[in-house]
């Protein structure tokens, strides 16, 4: 399960995006024709001001938001036109973690992290409970590698945010996805905390080689775990390139003004 | 200095709210007038009140007639039971059916139209109708009782999916689970504790029910209580009064214990 990546699997790992927008009211754009290749390796950090539609680029990716026109490829097919069975089947291939957390608060840390198998599981299976046992000892397995082996049937209401946090990088994981998607996922915690969360992102999926595309405030998280910028402005893309030709002038750009750098 | 200029007036006077309730008072007096509800009338009536309660006492637990009133309580029991079971079961999906936020709006519209229907009349009255649909007895009494659980308990579950965290729905959609997976394991864990406490409630408010449809033929403890109030057995009355009250509050000891049981 733990295979390293070649170079096929990377390929096949890629998300090609093509002249991508969105408007949630007609005329006003929120993004303005996205078009930007994510190889199918490390992490790629997406940053900028709030409101300028990074959510919405990540949210498009896996359709819980309908992009208004544009394609987005993603292992030979449009994501951007699926729908029905096709749409559910392609969202097993694409983890997500969610700046809230995004746990299913009345269910128990184990149960949350078996929701990643709910595209694999029939419903009936679910309603009684009887996952396949190879993906029970996979959560279990999960659940020690962040941390929380002794929380398994704890309710999920129970976790502090960090804590939490680690239970949505498990569900994600737990797909053994292609991509995994993270939507501001240290927003909601102190900095002590966002650093091991994007440890624990950074090393999971990097083990399988899973690519991460990551929305994050924090431009130091960025710089430290991204092996790719992208800086998002207007609803454009304002600086693509590593970690280290992100210049001042550019974080300028990007977020405007410039006596918050200081 | 002119204070009352200056001053700001922290209080304004609201003078719709006041010709509202001055409407009110009105109307009040005017109903009670056309009602001919006076003081003097109230005096008359609380004459024959109390002849009344006097002939009650002492309650006639009787072995013949607490037969009686067991077999019409028992029946009552079941009445309220099956009623309450079988409307839940329905009540399910009508629920879900209604939830704006699962949902697309022509179906919303099409259950809540429903629950509205099965809201609009009292269970008397709907009693009165499923005796003359189907005939005197319990199958009567049952049907009325679905019918007023479906409305009352319908609305309820409705409410209570669409006040979910949709956050939590969306996580599990974004795992590519289908939809009756999202329901099981996103919706379903969000509700059923208010679904229980929803549940019980109707079980309760059906059990007084159940001890009224039979007045109108609908089987259970009411046929006996009218019959006794024909042949004005107050005694009798009485006796099914206080059967009904200790059911009823034993019932109320149970369910809190039950509610605790799903938190």
């Amino acid at each position: 399960m733990n295979m390293q990546p070649d170079a096929a699997a990377a390929a096949d790992r890629s998300l090609v995006i093509r002249n991508l927008t969105k408007e949630y009211r007609a005329g006003q754009p929120v993004l303005k024709g996205i078009s930007v290749t994510i190889e199918g390796r490390g992490v790629t950090a997406i940053i900028g001001p709030s409101g300028t539609g990074k959510s919405t680029l990540i949210r498009c990716i896996n359709r819980l938001v309908d992009p208004t026109a544009g394609e987005i490829l993603f292992q030979g097919s449009d994501l951007a036109k699926l729908s029905g069975v096709e749409l559910r089947q392609a969202r097993r291939r694409i983890g997500m973690v969610f700046q809230e957390y995004n746990l299913v608060e009345r269910l128990s840390v184990i149960e949350n992290l078996l929701c990643g198998r709910l595209g694999y599981v029939p419903w009936w299976r679910t309603l009684t409970r009887r996952f396949p046992d190879e993906d029970v000892a996979h959560a279990f397995e999960l659940l020690d590698a962040v941390g929380l082996g002794d929380f398994a049937t704890r309710r999920a209401d129970a976790l502090s945010g960090g804590q939490r946090q680690r239970v949505g990088i498990a569900r994600a994981i737990m797909q053994n996805p292609d991509v995994i998607l993270a939507d501001e996922p240290t927003s909601s915690l102190d900095p002590k905390t966002s650093v091991e969360i994007m440890e624990i992102l950074d090393r999971l999926a990097g083990e399988r080689g899973i690519p991460v595309v990551v929305n994050i405030h924090n431009v130091d998280l960025a710089k430290r775990f991204a092996s790719r910028i992208i800086g998002m402005a207007r609803g454009t893309i304002a600086f693509d390139g590593p970690p280290d030709a992100l210049t001042e002038a550019h974080l300028i750009d990007i977020y405007g003004g410039e006596g918050w750098l200081e | 200095m002119t204070p009352a200029r200056t001053r700001r007036d922290a209080f304004p006077v609201n003078w719709t709210a006041r010709a509202l309730w001055l409407a009110l008072v009105v109307y009040c007096v005017y109903a009670a007038q056309i009602l001919q509800i006076t003081w003097s009338r109230f005096v008359i009536g609380m004459d024959q009140g109390a002849t009344f309660l006097a002939r009650m006492w002492p309650p006639n637990f009787g072995p013949q007639k607490l037969d009686l009133i067991i077999q019409g309580m028992l029946e009552s029991l079941q009445i309220a039971f099956l009623s309450t079971a079988a409307g839940i079961l329905l009540a399910l999906p009508l629920g879900l059916l209604a939830a704006r936020n699962l949902m697309p709006s022509p179906v919303c519209w099409g259950a809540r139209g429903l629950i509205a229907l099965c809201r609009t009349f009292h269970p008397v009255i709907v009693s009165i109708l499923f005796v003359k649909a189907v005939g005197f007895g319990a199958l009567a009494g049952v049907l009325a009782l679905v019918v007023a659980t479906l409305g009352f308990v319908g609305k309820l579950f409705a409410e209570a999916i669409e006040e979910i965290s949709m956050k939590q729905v969306e996580a599990v959609r974004a795992t590519g689970a289908s939809f009756a997976s999202v329901l099981i394991m996103a919706v379903v864990p969000q509700v059923m504790a208010r679904f229980v406490g929803f549940g019980i409630y109707q079980l309760d408010s059906n059990l007084r029910n159940s001890t009224m449809v039979g007045i109108v033929g609908g089987g259970g403890i009411g046929a006996t209580l009218f019959t006794a109030y024909q042949r004005f057995d107050y005694d009798v009355v009485l006796a099914i009064l206080i059967v009904i009250i200790a059911l009823i509050l034993l019932f109320e000891l149970i369910s809190t214990q039950i509610r605790k049981v799903f938190q």
